[in-house]
């Protein structure tokens, strides 16, 4: 009988999707846009932990060399002697990694499915245009750039994995010895502008991204909702202020590696450096 | 006491569902700020028809800001600049003597436009017919006040019943997402104890019909902007969260909520 | 040709009356009810009530609106209430006394026995509406609250804020795409009645016209339900909506349907008043602000001082000092004349003085500005945004305006009209509210017709037609009529005139409104009968309607409803002039008493009339049917 409304009032010719038939439970959830957006904001709470953490380990950074090459080492033998090396941190490494890829996809079909359902979109940013253009009166900049952030964020990623852990951008790249790695990359103004952009992008994305997510998440209670703009704000000024530190101060020389002791990469001086110091602080 | 406007309009003039658009202009003098936008436009009908033109096919009725027929894109702005107020309650002190005012129909895949500015919102329909409702057939019900309503759900429930169905949200959201409106009908229902027996299969199926016919919500607010009800995006959170738990509860084997 | 009008009001005592006749009238077996089809014309409260439950008990159902969504109906902008003989507030009401008032506020022009049934069911109704989600207000125990209403001594309305009728209509929406899902009604939006089909002196199908597209197609079913609203907009600026009107029931008359008391229109007296000549409809302010608010106007005729700075002593609150025990609180019309005798006497309000102050002054003063907004404060910023003054500070002025007509289709007990097969639901039909309708009592009708009266009857009517199918629509009565309209349509387009469609509507409504408004006189009613038949052949040579007929055309779908009106309003001005009596909504000057209340005519006018078309330009014939009062015995009425 839908069918007869929709002859009647001479409308459109239907919905311009159907209907998914239901996979089994969980998998139903995300063939729909309440449940991608669902998904989307768990993982976008799983990477935000990641960056939060993330940000505050980097602080290792201001204790010098030997203390930043701890804390690589303590990330990598995670679970102590109970599991192999490096186990624990692939099992992360492996939940980031699906998060994202999560995150990415549902971003990118929620899209088309915006995209699909405005007809004179000009739409990279997922904006529908208005001939007459659109006066924006609660949407920000941060949620209307939320498809541009990403992709920036995601193309900062792959660089930063190539400078930083995979050493391929790196110009003297030593496994295992962070500090330097940071130093040599970050004293690269060109390189320490682009980690200011791409930070600047992550906050940016977070602002919007940590206050939607209570949204999508259904989090929603009076006594609350005045603080999630305020969490949102204060997360995103803290990652903005704690990332954006490394390029900054490396740039202007704050970090630096006058104090070193060690020639780059070698892990066994800074060992005994760590303890030497550790052992002078206990007397 | 009243003063009167001289104003250019831009407007979207299109013969047909199928026909290609195009903006024309058209002076608008001596309109009294007495008067209420949609009068505005009735002024400037019959100018045309006194001309020989065609008048400017746009939709009212109630004029009261109910009905939620009426529905126009204003320089950009849902219903225009006031606050709260659908096109028909718009009254041009709210303009200023030689603005140019650009006006648009709504615009998204499912409101096809018919003429001019008016355009087809019975996907809106759809999405009730989907499960806006609580079964109860008539004569049936048992006495009003068997069943006490705390008063702050009653008028929460209110709160989400006020929306007038005027696709304003739809408009007004960048992405083109129906999230205000099917929300505010699926908590109306769901915030009420008579509500309660159909409550996950009701926001399964208006979620699942909506996304049918309109765009993912991203949480940007503008519908609530747009909407002259100002309808709370709240209820969009509660819509995310009941649908989720509809999914999620097993309520074949269970039997229960 | 049509005989002596019969009710059909079964016998007996009226307590028993309705639960007597559900069980003499006849019954579809439920196997048998998906053989019959039923159409329904319009999607309001009456409507939309009816389509769904009609669907709900089996019937083939087709339901026609000419919005884009039935959520739409002007039902949608009742504000202050519904109803309901609850006694929920332990104050004295029950049925009886529903039924007293209802008889009595219509001025004892109204049938004792559907009145009494109306009052009967009003309960039902409200039980309904809350099982179906309407979210009435409640107090802090969760339970219903109501509030006393246009005039009624008990606390018996029902209400939703401001929105009430938006909410009913939401529930009966709500119900009907239930239907709509379940398949048992098919829904037709945008689809405008344009001619009704008899065929063997039975009505067996409507001629529609899609707005969208211009294309003309019939429907036939064993039974056609008209709940198309009221005629309201005859008088062009009215609290209808913009597209009410008349054409439906209209077309029906013309095809031998009985027209009854034309002349019963309800002027509302809290209005905001017109400011200009472009102005294309009036608001109305929910009377609930009478409650709280005092109406007065200065006692000098050429006050020119702002409201505040008037003082108290040279106020004249009109309605206080003439009706001490009512007040504000008088009914409908008496507020309305008051307003239009001080208005008249040159001591009206506001720039064009037409209108008179309602000031919450006090009100403020006595409860705190936050109880008066929680109260009213939808009412007042609406008011703010329409006239652009703020109403806490200063006095509203408000103007009594065309509300409700209670005239309509003539139609029995059944709710069947004197053509077999064609029922009138709501306000399209005459049948409760008499001479003048209670406040809070518009939407309880059209729920009670829709939710609780014509599935009954209409089950009587259909049983006997077993067997039988509905009309095939390739029948020349259904071609013949197509092809009819399409004709009109076309004729309209080729007149090519000078003057739109508006400035005729305009025209007419001023004629309206002068003669046949609050006030009418013989002299002005004869006058009326020619100023608007001359106006009318203007208008049929000179309308100028552009476009074509294939799309979406708002000037031709006007075109024929003003048409309509004006065929409307000579029959309105002739039933005027014919009764020569005040009752309720139909003030004769020739006939008040000394205080200059309505004064009726028992003697020769206590009757219906009803009027039977002869044909374009030929004179209708009056029919009455006669009022008996068995149990409310006709009183002068008095707010003293």
């Amino acid at each position: 009988m839908a069918q007869t409304i929709r002859q009647a009032s001479g409308g459109p010719e239907g919905p311009i999707r159907e209907r998914k038939k239901p996979l089994p439970y969980p998998l139903s959830l995300y063939q729909t846009a309440v449940g991608k957006k669902y998904v989307m904001a768990l993982t976008g709470v799983g990477l935000l932990g990641f960056v939060v953490v993330h940000m505050i380990g980097n602080l290792h950074v201001y204790e010098g060399p030997a203390k930043m090459a701890e804390y690589a080492e303590t990330l990598r033998t995670l679970g102590g002697g109970l599991v192999p090396r490096e186990t624990v941190l692939w099992i992360l490494r492996a939940g980031l990694i699906a998060m994202f890829g999560l995150h990415i996809h549902s971003a990118y079909t929620l899209k088309e499915m915006s995209r699909l359902s405005s007809p004179s979109a000009g739409f990279v940013a997922g904006n529908k245009k208005y001939a007459g253009g659109q006066e924006f009166i609660a949407a920000n900049f941060a949620s209307r750039t939320m498809r541009w952030t990403g992709p920036i964020i995601a193309l900062y990623l792959v660089f930063h994995l190539a400078d930083l852990t995979w050493g391929w951008v790196n110009p003297d790249f030593h496994h295992g010895d962070p500090h330097n790695n940071v130093i040599e990359s970050l004293s690269n103004p060109g390189i320490a502008a682009i980690y200011v952009v791409a930070n600047v992008a992550l906050a940016i994305h977070i602002y919007h991204g940590a206050w939607s997510m209570f949204q999508s998440l259904g989090i929603n209670n009076p006594k609350i909702n005045q603080g999630r703009r305020h969490l949102a704000m204060g997360l995103a000024g803290l990652i903005l202020v704690g990332n954006l530190s490394f390029p900054l101060l490396t740039a202007t020389g704050v970090i630096n590696d006058d104090d070193r002791e060690c020639p780059p990469g070698d892990l066994v001086c800074l060992e005994e450096e760590l303890l030497e110091k550790e052992g002078g602080h206990s007397e | 006491m009243s003063n009167t406007l001289n104003l250019t309009l831009k407007v979207w003039r299109q013969d047909g569902p199928n026909g290609a658009g195009r903006f024309e202009s058209y002076e608008a003098n001596g309109i009294a700020d007495d008067a209420s936008f949609l009068e505005m436009l009735d002024v400037v009908n019959e100018r045309l028809i006194e001309d020989g033109q065609e008048p400017i096919t746009f939709e009212s009725d109630c004029r009261e800001g109910i009905c939620g027929t009426c529905g126009i894109m204003i320089n950009g702005k849902a219903h225009g600049p006031q606050k709260g107020t659908a096109t028909c309650q718009l009254h041009m002190r709210k303009f200023s003597d030689g603005d140019n005012i650009t006006i648009e129909p709504w615009r998204a895949e499912s409101f096809p436009i018919l003429k001019d500015l008016a355009v087809d919102r019975s996907a809106l329909d759809h999405i009730i017919e989907a499960g806006g409702y609580i079964t109860v057939n008539t004569g049936g019900a048992p006495d009003a006040n068997l069943i006490p309503v705390p008063k702050e759900a009653a008028d929460m429930a209110f709160d989400a019943a006020a929306c007038i169905g005027c696709g304003a949200c739809v408009a007004a959201c960048p992405n083109s997402a129906a999230q205000l409106f099917t929300s505010a009908k699926l908590q109306h229902m769901n915030l009420l104890p008579q509500g309660q027996p159909e409550r996950w299969d009701r926001a399964e199926n208006m979620v699942e019909t909506m996304e049918m016919f309109f765009g993912s919500c991203t949480n940007h607010g503008e519908c609530h902007e747009a909407c002259p009800k100002e309808i709370s995006l709240d209820f969009i959170a509660f819509l995310n969260r009941d649908y989720v738990k509809a999914k999620i509860k097993n309520r074949k084997l269970l039997g229960q909520n | 040709m049509i005989g002596e009008l019969n009710s059909n009001v079964p016998e007996g005592d009226i307590e028993g009356l309705w639960t007597q006749h559900k069980f003499d009238m006849k019954l579809v077996n439920p196997a048998n009810k998906r053989k019959f089809k039923v159409i329904v014309v319009g999607t309001g409260l009456a409507g939309a009530s009816a389509a769904a439950t009609m669907g709900e008990l089996g019937y083939e159902v087709e339901a026609f609106t000419y919005h884009d969504s039935p959520r739409r109906a002007h039902s949608i902008a009742a504000q202050g209430g519904i109803n309901g003989a609850k006694n929920y507030q332990n104050d004295g009401d029950s049925v009886y006394r529903l039924f007293y008032d209802t008889v009595k506020g219509g001025d004892f022009r109204s049938r004792e026995a559907n009145v009494y049934r109306l009052a009967e069911v009003s309960v039902n109704i409200i039980d309904q509406a809350t099982a179906q989600g309407v979210p009435f207000a409640r107090d802090y125990g969760g339970l219903l609250d109501n509030r006393s209403f246009g005039g009624a001594q008990v606390s018996r309305t029902f209400y939703a804020r401001g929105q009430t009728g938006q909410q009913l209509l939401l529930g009966a929406y709500s119900a009907l795409m239930r239907q709509v899902h379940e398949g048992t009604v098919a829904l037709h939006t945008r689809k405008e009645m344009v001619d009704l089909i008899v065929k063997d002196d039975k009505a067996c199908g409507i001629v529609v016209r899609d707005v969208i597209t211009g294309k003309v197609t019939s429907h036939s079913a064993h039974a056609v339900v008209l709940a198309t609203g009221g005629y309201g907009n005859v008088y062009y600026l009215s609290t209808n909506a913009m597209m009410c009107n008349v054409t439906a029931a209209w077309r029906a008359h013309r095809k031998g349907a009985l027209f009854a008391n034309p002349c019963y229109t309800q002027i509302h007296p809290t209005c905001i008043p017109a400011s200009d000549e472009f102005q294309s409809k009036l608001t109305l302010m929910s009377e609930s602000l009478r409650n709280d608010g005092r109406i007065w106007v200065p006692k000098s005729h050429d006050e020119t001082r702002a409201a505040a700075d008037i003082p108290e002593d040279e106020r004249d609150y009109y309605l206080e000092r003439k009706y001490p025990s009512f007040g504000n609180l008088v009914p409908r019309d008496v507020a309305s004349r008051n307003a239009k005798t001080v208005v008249d006497e040159g001591r009206g309000v506001g720039e064009l003085k037409n209108g008179v102050y309602l000031d919450f002054a006090d009100a403020i003063a006595r409860d705190g500005e936050d109880t008066i907004r929680a109260k009213y404060g939808n009412l007042f910023d609406m008011y703010e945004r329409i006239t652009g003054e703020n109403p806490y500070q200063t006095p509203m002025r408000i103007y009594p305006a065309t509300h409700y007509t209670m005239g309509g289709l003539w139609v029995d007990y059944n709710l069947m009209s004197n053509l077999p097969g064609l029922f009138a639901i709501g306000e399209c039909n005459f049948s409760d509210h008499g001479a003048n309708r209670l406040g809070a009592s518009a939407l309880m009708q059209g729920l009670a017709d829709g939710y609780f009266v014509l599935p009954y009857t209409v089950g009587n009517y259909l049983a006997p037609l077993l067997g039988t199918d509905p009309v095939d629509t390739s029948d020349p009565v259904f071609t013949e009529a197509e092809a009819e309209v399409n004709e009109q349509n076309q004729r309209w387009l080729s007149i090519n005139g000078t003057k739109s469609v508006d400035h005729y509507h305009r025209e007419l409504g001023k004629l309206v409104w002068n003669y046949i408004g609050m006030e009418r006189d013989k002299n002005g009613l004869e006058k009326a009968i020619t100023e608007i038949a001359a106006l009318e052949e203007e208008f049929l040579a000179n309308v100028r309607v552009l476009g074509s007929a294939d799309t979406l055309n708002q000037s031709l779908e006007k075109v024929q409803r003003v048409a309509d009106f004006f065929e409307l309003a000579l029959l309105k001005a002739r039933d005027a002039l014919d009764r020569e009596e005040s009752a309720g909504g139909h003030f004769r000057t020739e006939s008040q008493t000394e205080e200059g209340e309505a004064k009726r005519d028992d003697e020769r006018f206590q009757h219906v009339a009803a009027w039977e078309w002869t044909g374009k330009g030929n004179d209708p014939v009056r029919h009455q049917e006669e009022l008996t009062f068995d149990y409310v015995l006709p009183s002068q009425r008095s707010y003293k």
